[in-house]
């Protein structure tokens, strides 16, 4: 239990700040995974060809390719790819993107493929008629979707996109690698400093399991609240 | 774009898929045995059997693979008494760690799938199966299993793909899979996309070919013919 002691003779402290550190990266890489959503969606449900194709490219690449290498192409490439648009505009000094950013940014398009399949289920899955009647009654585009789909439409998306918010949480683990200090990459400071792994990952599992459970009880009240008069 | 690092790397990738592919193999074959049987235990009315079962895939399902396996990699090392033990034999291989871990987590996943299949099965199936005498073993190895198997194939198939994306926390454990080799490549070519491209391309193969697999399987086994 010492080990756990909070102040400088135990890693009390720094745990409980990677825990922070893991919900403000799963919580910017659900917002970015949003903002992709946001974008692609549309494309997918688009009458064009070739903007579904755009839209199933993104979501078949992201979901079929290891996380982990996602986060590679990141973390090797990001600066990589900022210096080039910086050289374009003649600036030539080495840029180096905080992990953080590069961190949430891999994490929030991995997370946004899968929002974007569950938006577009949801979407689907929304009677014609309401989209008909919402034109028949002379309501604008802009009403008809923020008004009429939207409320129906975030009331069938919520148990799915609890289920992306358990993955984005779990998989901000991986970018421990980067060397950005969230829970597992604390834990593999602690262990190898104390020479005690089984303790320090044990206790991860832990505080994963804690978000988890949280953020499930919290999820649920969610579901509640959107699902009033069904 | 560099063309010729794509073409010079693709073979080494190549033999490094074979490791995936049999990480893959094992943790699944095992997987599905261990989740056929905390399915079955799930089924049970014992409260204590059902809630351990419950528990298991709680906890396996509630953390990141990563956990798990540092756990078993670096974490069980440290008990004195393993090292004794033949055990010992198989967790200092990263391999069999790696394996542990990933037979764990899919079990995990597979008793959720196999027991929400074996719930859906109608009771009038089974009722059938008893009026016409037939004992409680046969109707459960020969109605309820091929039909929960019939059932869960979508979701399995989506798990079977999870699980292809998870063994790449092997290259965590210094084993070469095709992620491992693939950073490799990238940390000493410094040219991350070109080989995102060859790597990426050939996961994105394993997960067409278990798609349609899955997608054949699903038409050759369904109720309507």
């Amino acid at each position: 239990m010492e080990l756990l002691a909070f102040g400088k003779t135990g890693w009390g402290d720094e745990l409980f700040y990677a825990t922070l550190m893991t919900i403000a990266v799963s919580i910017t890489a659900m917002l970015v995974g949003f903002f992709f959503a946001l974008i692609f969606t549309p494309l997918k449900l688009s009458k064009y060809k070739t903007l579904n194709l755009v839209g199933n490219f993104y979501t078949t690449v992201i979901r079929g390719v290891p996380e982990l290498l996602v986060i590679y192409l990141f973390f090797f490439g990001g600066s990589g790819a900022i210096m080039y648009v910086a050289s374009i505009f003649g600036y030539y000094e080495y840029i180096e993107i905080n992990a953080f950013i590069t961190g949430s940014m891999a994490i929030g398009i991995i997370s946004g493929a899968y929002s974007t399949e569950v938006f577009r289920g949801a979407i689907q899955s929304i009677d014609k008629g309401q989209f008909e009647a919402a034109k028949v009654l002379g309501i604008n585009k802009f009403g008809q979707f923020y008004k009429i789909i939207l409320p129906q439409m975030l009331r069938l998306a919520i148990p799915n996109l609890s289920n992306v918010w358990q993955i984005t949480l779990k998989d901000t683990s991986l970018i421990s690698v980067t060397g950005l200090v969230e829970i597992m990459r604390q834990s593999y400071i602690a262990a190898g400093s104390t020479r005690d792994p089984l303790f320090f990952y044990s206790f991860a599992a832990v505080l994963y399991l804690l978000l988890t459970y949280v953020s499930m009880k919290l999820i649920n009240k969610l579901e509640v609240k959107y699902s009033r008069g069904y | 774009m560099d063309l010729d690092l794509m073409i010079t790397s693709f073979p080494k990738l190549l033999g490094a898929t074979v490791v995936t592919l049999k990480l893959l193999s094992a943790s699944l074959f095992f997987g599905l045995f261990l989740g056929l049987f905390f399915a079955i235990l799930r089924l049970n009315k014992n409260i204590f059997i059902n809630k351990f079962a419950y528990g298991y895939s709680y906890i396996f399902r509630g953390t990141p693979l990563l956990v798990q396996i540092f756990i078993i990699y670096f974490g069980l090392g440290q008990i004195e008494y393993l090292r004794t033990t033949f055990l010992w034999v198989i967790l200092k291989e990263p391999y069999w760690c790696a394996i542990i871990a990933f037979t764990l987590n899919t079990g995990a996943y597979t008793s959720e799938i196999l027991r929400s299949a074996f719930q859906t099965i109608k009771p009038g199936i089974i009722e059938a199966g008893k009026s016409l005498g037939i004992s409680n073993k046969i109707i459960f190895y020969k109605i309820q299993i091929p039909i929960a198997i019939r059932q869960s194939l979508p979701a399995y198939g989506n798990e079977i793909i999870l699980m292809m994306k998870g063994t790449s926390l092997a290259s965590t454990v210094t084993l070469m899979d095709l992620t491992g080799v693939a950073k490799y490549i990238i940390s000493t070519t410094f040219k991350p996309i070109e080989v995102f491209i060859v790597a990426g391309g050939i996961y994105l193969f394993m997960t067409f070919i278990i798609h349609n697999v899955i997608k054949y399987l699903e038409k050759k086994y369904s109720f309507q013919q």
